[in-house]
């Protein structure tokens, strides 16, 4: 280990280690704009310069490693002058226009011009102006302010894998720009915004509507996806106006996908913000207690027997507690989480999470993707193989559709017969799963939600008995695409049958009255003639067949426990009020049992949450992930030959919130629109 | 990706493929990219001076690498056009040494012979003239590249008449107009004399 001296301060740090990570150790700081830590290093905008004993000129520090015996000095009035000329330099070019942009406040450039640049400007010339260049409806350019310090070029790149954008020209004509300024084709390109340490690439949804400082931040938990994204809500006043992501190295290191970041629209659009009773054939705006008094009306002849309930995808916990134990008081035990009628089944928690974490990927060195589309189903964990792949040379092998998933992947066909085959132990890959040291196997929702989801699930548990699960190594995974699915296994919300049986019986007649939790992912048509109850937050498919409306409150409006696809427990906070007469789910929940004289035995948060972690001890595990015990699982039978569906529509409209956002809807309009140019030209 | 759909598909003739192939030779197998520069050369030679978006998107295609990568690179380097230029593509060199020398009365000839501005092609589509930075042959300065010839040692009644004989189609000899030898003094050599006289 290299030892060297810093200001002074005596440090040793890992071999390979740069000066400036070394500066970082010891608490000095170093101004930089092109280094960041999560890309290549780049060495261009000589920000970084300090003084190294020997060395006859300044060196850059984010791309000098560390040598035994450096000395290296940050304060010296040399390196004062080398930051003060490389600062007047870089705004020579700048247009120092803060005042109409919206990094104004939060802007490297800004806060380091102020602590490191000179006072003043000695430059009188013309400067030069860049055309604005068109990256798609999310980020909006003002490219005379770019530094070309690269960092969106390299995150597209490196870690987005889509080669989109470039440095053109040279020299004082360098432009940055995508290529034949198409839209970035990546589920990440919102990323870009923040890591463009000027104003030339901001977030076009959200210019020019807020100040940074006059933003309210919460800290919070993202839901469009299972990831469980840590999030950031800046709101003004009671409206959401931006969502940024916050850094969890476990989970999303420091980056959100498109979906999680610009949602936000679509918590303002077709809300429910009052109640709605069924009066003939049409909906009416209601009071809270008419809505109750309808329920309870219809209830006073229903037994307990006639009663389900389904989960939405964006449920929290506590709601579904309260769900489930009002039910109870009903007399019934009907409740299901899996909307998408996926064949998991609660009870073997190791059967249903991602067991090796998402971070446990940048540990496996084989990976075997059985009908899932990470890419698409949950943008990060693609991240993170991409990553390893580039980092480790993971090796990915896939079982289902060949779809690009920006690294490399060895297809072995779209059936699921395979994996009788792999564990047959004669087939390529149960060599490569043998000869792995640390495999692992993710296993879509695509594959699971086959008729045959159980004898496939068992097979995938059976590849990875033989294979993936060692000792300290479990290497069976399931990727989930609901934020709400874990929390409700973990909950034990499953009924027999399913979802299938829920709409059989309801055709039938067996059924009477259906609760929906926020349930819009399944067609809601059987319950046509069922007397529904949805809470839940928009006007989506689930009010089509709706008899009274309950308004709930969305992620940003209450504080909910999700459980991540790994299992890992975390909390959404409160940025902003639900809109209108809309309450927080459980309130309501709470409020109709007192009407329908249930007893749920908690009068607030603290209660109920008590009564959560009683059903489901994990509950209590914030942000840490358990070990699930491995056991069996899954149904001993055939699978049946033929592929696997998608596990998921379009990216951008998996939720009700997403299906609301019109920024949403823009970026299906375009992406689809270069598909469709894509498929015109070369095919 | 094609936008005209008049405009002929770019392909190797059969020639330059077999150089382009020389040029990727040379690099380790998998390392093809690195014959990026040599081969836009090629493309640009064979297409009369100058390359295309469509040329840039099939040497990305031949290459195996993003279009956008090929483009940065034919960007950053000055010598592919992206503009098509004349038969002549008259280079002058303005740099320092060049310019200490005269390259000011040299660029005024070649806008009085030509009748264009720097960055023009002249009407009947036979020259276009450019401004340079350093060609690297300062030894003989002022310097003018035209096509893949330097002409040295230049006055503006050297460079006219230069321009005179292209146009005409005669035939020119490239190097220093003024008689020397390579970049031997001027006037001949003034050492080593005794020893060439003997040999
Ligand atoms: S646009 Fe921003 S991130 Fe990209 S090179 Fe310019 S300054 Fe850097
Ligand atoms: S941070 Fe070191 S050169 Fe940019
Ligand atoms: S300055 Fe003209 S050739 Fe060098």
């Amino acid at each position: 280990m290299p030892k060297l001296t810093i200001d002074g301060q005596e440090v040793e740090v890992a071999p390979g280690t740069t000066v400036l990570q070394a500066c970082e150790e010891v608490g000095v700081e170093i101004p930089r704009f092109c280094y960041h830590e999560r890309l290549s290093i780049a060495g261009n905008c000589r920000m970084c310069l300090v003084d190294m004993e020997r060395s006859p000129k300044p060196i850059a520090s984010c791309a000098m490693p560390v040598g035994e015996g450096m000395v290296i000095h940050t304060n010296t009035e040399r390196v004062k002058k080398a930051r003060e000329g490389v600062m007047e330099f870089l705004l020579i070019n700048h247009p120092l226009d803060c005042p109409i942009c919206d990094q104004g406040g939060e802007c490297d450039l800004q806060d380091q011009a102020m602590a490191f640049g000179r006072s003043g400007n000695r430059y009188h010339e013309n400067k030069r102006a860049v055309e604005d260049k068109y990256m798609g409806p999310l980020v909006e350019t003002a490219m005379t302010r770019c530094i070309h310090c690269q960092r969106c070029v390299r995150f597209t790149e490196e870690v987005g894998g889509v080669e989109d954008m470039g440095a053109l020209w040279r020299g004082e004509h360098t432009e940055i720009t995508t290529y034949l300024d198409k839209v970035i084709e990546s589920e990440l390109s919102g990323n870009v915004i923040d890591l463009c340490p000027v104003g030339a690439l901001t977030s076009k949804p959200y210019s020019f509507t807020a100040r940074s400082w006059e933003l309210k931040k919460t800290e919070s938990v993202d839901v469009m996806d299972a990831v469980g994204s840590n999030i950031r809500v800046d709101a003004r006043g009671n409206a959401v106006m931006r969502i940024l992501p916050r850094l969890h190295e476990d989970v999303n290191e420091e980056w959100i996908s498109d979906t999680t970041r610009f949602a936000y629209d679509g918590l303002k659009l077709r809300r429910l913000d009052t109640p709605y009773v069924k009066k003939g054939k049409s909906l009416e705006e209601a009071a809270w207690g008419d809505a109750f008094a309808a329920i309870k009306k219809k209830l006073k002849d229903v037994k307990g027997s006639e009663i389900a309930a389904v989960i939405g995808d964006l449920a929290d916990m506590e709601s579904m507690v309260a769900l489930k134990d009002l039910l109870g008081g009903l007399g019934s035990k009907r409740i299901e989480c899996r909307q998408d009628g996926t064949a998991l089944e609660a009870g073997v928690r190791a059967s249903y999470i991602m067991n090796t974490g998402i971070a446990g990927i940048e540990e496996a060195d084989f990976l075997l993707l059985v009908g899932t589309n990470p890419r698409f189903e949950a943008p990060l964990v693609n991240a993170r193989i991409r990553k390893a792949t580039r980092k480790n040379g993971l090796k990915v092998a896939n079982i289902g559709s060949a779809e690009d998933l920006t690294y490399k992947v060895d297809e072995f066909g779209d059936d699921a017969t395979l994996l009788k085959k792999v564990l047959g132990g004669r087939h390529e890959l149960s060599k490569a799963l043998k000869a792995a040291a640390k495999p692992m196997i993710i296993v879509g929702q695509g594959a699971l939600r086959r008729a045959d989801g159980a004898q496939v699930l068992k097979a995938a548990h059976d590849i990875a008995e033989k294979y993936c699960v060692k000792e300290g190594w479990n290497g069976f995974n399931v990727l989930h695409t609901a934020a709400a699915r874990v929390g409700g296994l973990d909950l034990g919300l499953t009924a027999k049958g399913g979802i299938e049986a829920i709409k059989a019986d309801a055709e039938a007649g067996k059924l009477k009255v259906v609760f929906l939790l926020g349930a819009d992912e399944f067609d809601t048509s059987a319950l046509k003639d069922t007397f529904v109850v949805y809470l839940g937050t928009h006007g989506d498919e689930g009010v089509k067949n709706a008899d009274v409306i309950l308004p709930g409150a969305a992620y940003t409006e209450k504080s909910g426990t999700y459980v991540n696809t790994e299992g890992r427990v975390q909390r959404t906070a409160k940025a902003v009020f639900a809109p209108g007469d809309a309450r927080e789910d459980w309130t309501i929940l709470r409020a109709l049992a007192d009407v329908l004289e249930v007893k749920l035995g908690y009068n607030n948060l603290g209660e109920l949450r008590a009564r959560l972690v009683k059903l489901a001890p994990l509950a209590a595990t914030l942000d840490t992930l358990v070990p699930a015990e491995w056991a069996d699982f899954g149904a001993e039978g055939d699978v049946a030959e033929g592929g696997f569906g998608p596990a998921i529509g379009n990216f951008y409209l998996t939720n009700p919130v997403l299906r609301a956002s019109k920024i949403m809807a823009e970026c299906v309009e375009i992406r689809e629109g270069n598909a469709e140019e894509a498929t015109g030209t070369h095919g | 990706m094609s936008t005209a759909s008049e405009t002929v598909a770019f392909a190797w003739t059969a020639e330059n493929e077999a150089e382009a192939q020389r040029h990727i030779a040379k690099y380790p197998s998998g390392k093809q990219q690195s014959a990026v520069m040599p081969l836009l050369h090629l493309a640009q030679k064979q297409n009369n001076g100058h390359v295309t978006q469509e040329i840039m998107e099939f040497i990305a295609d031949y290459l195996g690498m993003p279009a956008i990568r090929v483009m940065e690179v034919a960007t950053f380097y000055t010598m592919y056009n992206h503009k098509p230029v004349g038969k002549h593509h008259v280079q002058v060199c303005t740099t320092t040494p060049c310019w200490l020398r005269g390259s000011d009365g040299i660029v005024s000839a070649c806008k009085k012979r030509l009748g264009v501005e720097m960055g023009g092609t002249t009407a009947d589509g036979m020259f276009t003239l450019s401004e340079v930075e350093c060609a690297g042959a300062c030894v003989n300065a002022p310097v003018v590249a035209i096509g893949d010839d330097y002409y040295e040692d230049l006055t503006p009644e050297s460079m006219t008449a230069l321009l005179d004989a292209l146009a005409k189609g005669e035939d020119v000899k490239p190097g220093p107009q003024n008689g020397r030898q390579t970049s031997a003094p001027e006037g001949g050599a003034t050492t080593l004399k005794d020893f060439i006289a003997k040999a």
